[in-house]
Order: C-alpha cells, then sequence, then structure tokens
C-alpha cells in the first residue's frame, strides 16, 4: 500500500517510460494527451533526458527518429488525428528499424473528430500505422497500472525488435486518475548501459575500423528490399507465437463471449459479472495486446454451446470484428455492440446485448 | 465502501478538486480500487464541469458510471440536468445557496448545505468546494474525517492562511453534513 | 614520387551514381575532405535527405540515416540532443528544405539547434524528374510548369538563406557555390566554419550551395556552369549573410 501512488494516465505512462529508460521525447498538443508531454518537460531534465516540443506531430515523430537512431530510447504522443500526422515517421522508424514507443490516446474520428475517448483508430493501429505494411506490437492498457506496466514493457519490446511499439489508449485511460505501484527506476549506469548496447547500430559516429551505423528506410535494390521485407515478416510470425498478452475469463461452456480491448474491456468485465450473477453463462477475450491479436484463444470456446461472440468497441463502424470473425473462423455467430463519437460504452449497453441473445434473439 | 459518485457545477467551483480529493484519500488509506474521471470539454473556461469517483474492493468498471449512487451538484443548472441520473435510494447533496430546484422524485434524499453562503462567512468563496467536501464526509462517515483533511492539506495551498482556512471550511462543513444527517 | 592528392577516405569506392556535371560528387567530396582534416570522420553523422543525394547512401563511410522527405532538420534535432558528441549535420536539396520541409528547416533554425544544414540548391527537383522547386527561376521550364515560371501563377523563388536571415538564433548563413575552383574553395571554407561552429558549441550553421542539375536544366553540363553564373547566382548571390 505504501509504494501506491495516485496517478492520472497520461502522467503515469511518462513516469512509466522515464522509468523505463527513457531520455528523449518530442511532441506536440493534442487533447487527450497534453499531460504526456507537460510531464516529459518537467520530468526529464531531471534525470539527464530530452524534451522537445516540435513545430508539428511530424516534427515531432522524426526528432524521435533522430534521437531513437542515434540509440537513445524514445518516445512521442499524440491522440488520433495527430497519430496520422506521425505515420510517415513510424513507418520510417519501422522501415530503418529505429526502436521507438509512441502512445495514441484515441478521441473521436474521422477527421478532428471529438476530443473525448474513443477506440475508431484500432485498423489504423493494427493494420496500417503508416504505409508499406509493417506490422506492431500494439498493447492496449484497459487500467492506468496497465498503461504503466505496458509502457515500461514497451520499451524493451521496441529495442529488442527494432521496431515501433504502440501505447493503444484513449481519452478515459489518459485522462482517469487511478492507484498505481510504479515500476522500478532504471539507474543512469543501466540507462547507459542500454545505450552503448545499442552502440552497434546507432548513428552516433564509428571509426574507420568499425562498421558504419547505416539506418536506412530503404534500399535502392528491389532484392534487398524484398529480402528485408522477409526478414521483418519472421519477425511478425514470431510475435504471434511468444508475443501475445491476453486475459480469458470463463471460456468453458460460455454461452456468450465478450471481446473487447481497453477502457471498453473494464465496462463490458462490469457488465459480465453483473450477468454472471444472475446466473447468465458469459464468458469473455480480452486482447491486451491487439497486435498480435490472440487468435488462439478463440479455439478454447466451446461453440456447440456458444451462441454467440460479442465484439464490443467504441467504434462505429467495427473495426475490431474483422480479427474476432478471422478467429471465430465461422464456427459460431458474431455479433456488435458499439457506440462511437467519443459517447462512453455503457455498462447498461452491454447488458441490454447480452440479454437480447441469451434470450434467443440473435442467429 | 463502495462509493459511485458524480461531481457537477460550474467552473471555478472546484468541482473537479472535491473528486480528486475524496479520491486520493480513498487511494492512500484504504486498499480499494478507486478511479477519479474528471469528465472533459473543450473549453479552457467557464461552462460546467463534472466528474466521477468510483471506488470498490472490485475492479472499477465505467469509470463513468450512467447512474450513480450519490450525486454533489454545486449549481441548479447541474441538478436539473443530472438529477434523474440518481439510483434510487440515493443521495443529492446540493449547495442549496445556488440550487433552488428539487429533486422532483421522492425515491432519493436530498441533503441541502448552503455552501456558498457558508463559504462567505469564512471570507473567501475559493473554499465552498471544501466546506462540500467536510459536509459530504460529515453526512456520509464514508472514511476518517482527518485522513480527508489530510489530503486537503497536503494537495491544497502550502501558505499558512490558506491551510487556516481550509482546516475551517474543512471543518465548518463536517458540523453542517454530521448536523444534517441528525 | 610524393602524393600531393588523394580521394578522401570518406568516400568508400563504391560509384556515386550522380549525372555528369552534377555537384553532388564535389560536394561530398568536400564535406568528407573537411571531416578528415578537422579529425572528425569518426564521430560524423549525416542526415540524408531523400532525392538525388540519397544515392549516397551507398558510398559514404560514415555514419547516416535517410529522413523522410524535408524532415532531416527534426531528425537532426533528435540526434544531436541526445548525443551532444557527434557531428550531425543534414546534407538537402530544395524540395526537401524549401518546399515540404520548410517548417522543419525554419523551426530548427529558430531554436538555435547545434546542428550543420548544408543545403543543395539547384532550382529543381532533380530524382523525380525536373518538376518545379521553391527556388526555380522565372521563367525557368519544369515538367510541371511546361510554360516556365509565372509569379502570377507560382509566386517567386523562395530564398531561403535571406529567410533564415531573419532570424536570431542561428550563428552562420553563407551562400557559396562550385561553379569554379576559387568557389569551390570557400564552398569548403564554409562547411569547415559550419562543422567547426558545431564543435564549438555555438548553434545553428547553414551553407547554400547553389549547384546545377544538367539532366533536368536540359542543358550540357558545360552550358548549365554557365547558367548557373549567369541566371542561377544573380537570383541567388552568393556571399556570407551571418556570421556570429
Amino acid at each position: 500500500m505504501s509504494d501506491k501512488v495516485f496517478m492520472k494516465g497520461c502522467e503515469a505512462i511518462a513516469e512509466a517510460a522515464v522509468r523505463a529508460g527513457c531520455r528523449f521525447y518530442a511532441g506536440y498538443p493534442i487533447t487527450p494527451q497534453n499531460e504526456i508531454p507537460e510531464y516529459m518537460s518537467r520530468r526529464l531534465p531531471q534525470v539527464g533526458g530530452v524534451f522537445v516540443q516540435g513545430e508539428s506531430e511530424i516534427a515531432s515523430v522524426n526528432m524521435v527518429y533522430g534521437a531513437g537512431a542515434g540509440g537513445t530510447r524514445s518516445m512521442t504522443s499524440s491522440s488520433s488525428v495527430g497519430i496520422s500526422l506521425k505515420s510517415e515517421g513510424i513507418s520510417y522508424c519501422a522501415g530503418a528499424m529505429v526502436p521507438m514507443v509512441y502512445a495514441n490516446m484515441q478521441r473521436g474520428g474521422p477527421g478532428v473528430g471529438t476530443i473525448q475517448a474513443s477506440q475508431q483508430d484500432y485498423f489504423q493501429a493494427t493494420k496500417a500505422s503508416g504505409n508499406g505494411g509493417f506490422k506492431m506490437i500494439v498493447l492496449a492498457p484497459a487500467t492506468v497500472q496497465e498503461a504503466v506496466d505496458m509502457t515500461y514493457q514497451a520499451f524493451d519490446l521496441a529495442e529488442r525488435d527494432r521496431n515501433p511499439v504502440l501505447i493503444l489508449g484513449d481519452g478515459v485511460i489518459g485522462t482517469i486518475m487511478e492507484p498505481v505501484v510504479l515500476p522500478p527506476m532504471k539507474s543512469d549506469e543501466e540507462v547507459a548501459a542500454l545505450k552503448q548496447a545499442n552502440r552497434k547500430w546507432a548513428i552516433v559516429g564509428h571509426s574507420r575500423d568499425e562498421k558504419r551505423g547505416f539506418l536506412s528506410p530503404g534500399y535502392w535494390s528491389t532484392v534487398m528490399q524484398e529480402e528485408h521485407c522477409i526478414q521483418l515478416d519472421k519477425m511478425y510470425h514470431g510475435w504471434e507465437e511468444n508475443d501475445v498478452q491476453v486475459e480469458e475469463l470463463y471460456l468453458d461452456n460460455a454461452e456468450l463471449v465478450f471481446v473487447a480491448y481497453g477502457t471498453t474491456a473494464r465496462i463490458a468485465k462490469s457488465a459480465l459479472e453483473l450477468l454472471r450473477a444472475e446466473g447468465h453463462k458469459v464468458g469473455m477475450i480480452r486482447p491486451k495486446t491487439v497486435s498480435p491479436f490472440p487468435v488462439k484463444s478463440f479455439d478454447k470456446i466451446n461453440y456447440d454451446v456458444c451462441k454467440c461472440v460479442l465484439d464490443i468497441e467504441m467504434s462505429i463502424p467495427a473495426q475490431m470484428l474483422y480479427d474476432v470473425k478471422l478467429a471465430v473462423k465461422e464456427r459460431g455467430a458474431v455479433d456488435t455492440c458499439l457506440r462511437s463519437g467519443g459517447n462512453l460504452i455503457e455498462r447498461g449497453d452491454i447488458v441490454r446485448k447480452a440479454q437480447e441473445i441469451l434470450s434467443g434473439g440473435v442467429k | 465502501m463502495e462509493l459511485n459518485l458524480m461531481v457537477a457545477g460550474f467552473g471555478g467551483q472546484g468541482v473537479m478538486m472535491i473528486g480528486k480529493l475524496l479520491s486520493q484519500a480513498i487511494c492512500d488509506s484504504t486498499d480499494y480500487n478507486v478511479t477519479f474521471f474528471p469528465s472533459y470539454g473543450a473549453q479552457q473556461r467557464g461552462g460546467t464541469a463534472n466528474c466521477f469517483v468510483v471506488a470498490s474492493d472490485r475492479e472499477v468498471g465505467s469509470p463513468k458510471p450512467a447512474v450513480v449512487d450519490e450525486l454533489i451538484v454545486m449549481n441548479d443548472v447541474s441538478m436539473v440536468k443530472y438529477r434523474n441520473n440518481v439510483r434510487s435510494g440515493g443521495m443529492i447533496f446540493t449547495n442549496s445557496s445556488l440550487v433552488k430546484s428539487g429533486a422532483e422524485r421522492d425515491d432519493v434524499t436530498v441533503v441541502p448545505i448552503p455552501v456558498t453562503e457558508m463559504a462567505m462567512e469564512l471570507g473567501s468563496l475559493k473554499v465552498l468546494n471544501i466546506v462540500m467536501l467536510g459536509a459530504y464526509i460529515g453526512y456520509t462517515q464514508l472514511m476518517d474525517e482527518n485522513l480527508v483533511l489530510d489530503c486537503v492539506l497536503r494537495l491544497l495551498g502550502k501558505k499558512q492562511e490558506f491551510i487556516e482556512l481550509n482546516k475551517k471550511a474543512f471543518a465548518k462543513g463536517l458540523e453542517a453534513g454530521r448536523k444534517a444527517k441528525g | 614520387m610524393e602524393a600531393v592528392y588523394t580521394r578522401t577516405n570518406t568516400l568508400n569506392g563504391n560509384l556515386l551514381g550522380f549525372c555528369p556535371g552534377c555537384m553532388h560528387g564535389t560536394a561530398f567530396k568536400l564535406i568528407g575532405e573537411v571531416l578528415e582534416e578537422l579529425g572528425i570522420d569518426n564521430k560524423a553523422s549525416c542526415i540524408l535527405a531523400i532525392g538525388c543525394c540519397g544515392l549516397a547512401q551507398e558510398v559514404l563511410s560514415y555514419d547516416l540515416a535517410t529522413a523522410p522527405h524535408g524532415r532531416a532538420a527534426a531528425a537532426a534535432t533528435g540526434l544531436k540532443r541526445s548525443n551532444p558528441d557527434t557531428l550531425v549535420f543534414t546534407y538537402q536539396g530544395d524540395g526537401d528544405l524549401a518546399s515540404i520541409g520548410l517548417a522543419e528547416t525554419i523551426h530548427a533554425a529558430n531554436r538555435g539547434e547545434n546542428i550543420s544544414v548544408i543545403f543543395i540548391n539547384n532550382g529543381i527537383y532533380g530524382m523525380t524528374g525536373g518538376q518545379m522547386a521553391p527556388t526555380t527561376l522565372i521563367g525557368m521550364k519544369a515538367t510541371t510548369a511546361p510554360g516556365g515560371r509565372d509569379p502570377k501563377i507560382h509566386g517567386y523563388p523562395l530564398h531561403i538563406a535571406e529567410i533564415i536571415n531573419q532570424l536570431t538564433a542561428p550563428v552562420y548563413i553563407e551562400r557559396v557555390s562550385c561553379n569554379n575552383p576559387a568557389n569551390v574553395r570557400k564552398t569548403k571554407n564554409a562547411i569547415k566554419k559550419a562543422f567547426q561552429n558545431q564543435l564549438d558549441g555555438k548553434g545553428y550553421s547553414f551553407v547554400e550551395i547553389v549547384t546545377s542539375c544538367p539532366t533536368n536544366w536540359g542543358l550540357s553540363p558545360e552550358k548549365s556552369l554557365k547558367f548557373l553564373e549567369e541566371n542561377m547566382m544573380k537570383e541567388f548571390p552568393l556571399g556570407v549573410l551571418r556570421d556570429k
């Protein structure tokens, strides 16, 4: 209890990043994630790190590209419409194999949308975060504690794979305050050692006896480009085996299975508890990584008794639905329960939909 | 303890701080899961403000429940807008200096506390939220009042004059809350 | 026999691949010589822009990364701020620096980043095939301005060095060319000064090299030189704009 602190989601993410050894952050104001750059502007100088307010999201992500290219654990963040602007730089990081972590505290869309929480960027986050068909590990926290733990882990994953890692939050995760236990602060020596380990590829200057640091987001040779894509693809497949994170609840003999991530998942879970208290056999799959998607969890559903797999999202049109359908493989019915526009999904919305399905209203 | 509270009022009435102080106190002194959600809009100034505090020994579901157990309204607009968001059997604490509308339902308990007037008696409108926080604790006995007061003193103004003022405001509210409970 | 002139070791011997008469090769040679003369090729890192200059990525023996189109100054900002001991310079063409990257260019200069920016201005897009650039001269034909640049439609050539000279932070701004041996020497000195400024922690230095593009200008290398001297250098006069 004593090491518990009460923190706002955005600030907790920023602090977790600093503790993970992040020493460079560049960002640009956009609601609802302003507390990340604000916190970083105070915190990073205290630990010898650098904060830069970029002149745009585009500049900010490219500053992170440069800092990451120098081997420093680096981060940026934004929300939805600002993330679109960052997509160029994120694709470059993926192409040139520059590790970086970024957070998207999703708001309503398309366009400027609303400033309230939504999950309208699922496709962008999991399918096409920039040009070129690259993939990323995308972590979707449902609580502030999870946001902290995932951010801390994200830097290790980014560095392991030399690839961007996305923290996919939303306006709720970013603005709520919850008790959190913060991970240990990496010492200056640990941070320096992490950076030193990156020196072999970082573009910090090498003597002529060493291999030069050369980060190329593209190749003049089509053969080399294809080989690069094949190597990346192998890495992506490796994630499916080793890096899926998921919470599974009551899948045995569930008559109804909820699928939800992030803020929606915590609300869905409260609906599940209410329904189970009434005796309904409701289970749940909560992807903690929406990429790689927990496909194998869907094999644990008993489709002989499951009436429906219910995709619950704060997005209209439904987006995660297509991953759910691919995982269900036409073994059972799939339906949706959706909100959009920055309106929070309500427990009542989910309970009503569930009761409708369980009473046999859905084919 | 289960808590499911909404606080609403004008921007500038310290609405967010009521929720923040209460949830901070719960975080500091209990093992409950607690979530504070400052509902936000685009305006930097003016307009209405509201926030939610949900605390539970289970995981907190929605940080912004559609139906709450308790509602604190600091102005009349919020009373009219949110009085039907309270569950049957719930409570509405009103700043009766400004809230003239009634609950217009008889399945909730209304606790009127004239916090604007009480704050003016103390010489500063700024502390009306602390008066309300005191009244809420005094009435509900949600938790040890000293734990909440500790938070008030720790998070708010460090100057001696503010510390004294906040102490007085909290005590005045506490007393009014206890009296209202009877 | 004593060797009085050798190729810079910062070029690894691979074919540069630039067109005849192009001055990118000269610029990279000069940069390399300066790095060696200052003894800093082991701590140099180049943020290379998109375009013809990218052809150098297989040729340079020092560290480099290619930035997204226009974003070199932002990437250099991130690299330099987190690695102050590395000598960081950008190498950008006019489409990159003056068009798509104008915001990044101006803001890095305005922040006074301790970096060196090498700007190659030949008034045209090279690799994409001769489209109009912000620095294209009035009347000069481009594949996207087939009738020539018309100020009524396209506005006027953008003078980046002069724009940067309006800012307070930059310490050194010079426009040079490589049209003759004397100017090549001046260009080398300008690059050296820009790098030395950075080593001394003085701040932002900007070196604009006015060059030619025989292929996309549709002129022979020799005629290109003449065009450069008679037209480009008239629009973009050489000289030191600032030396603090």
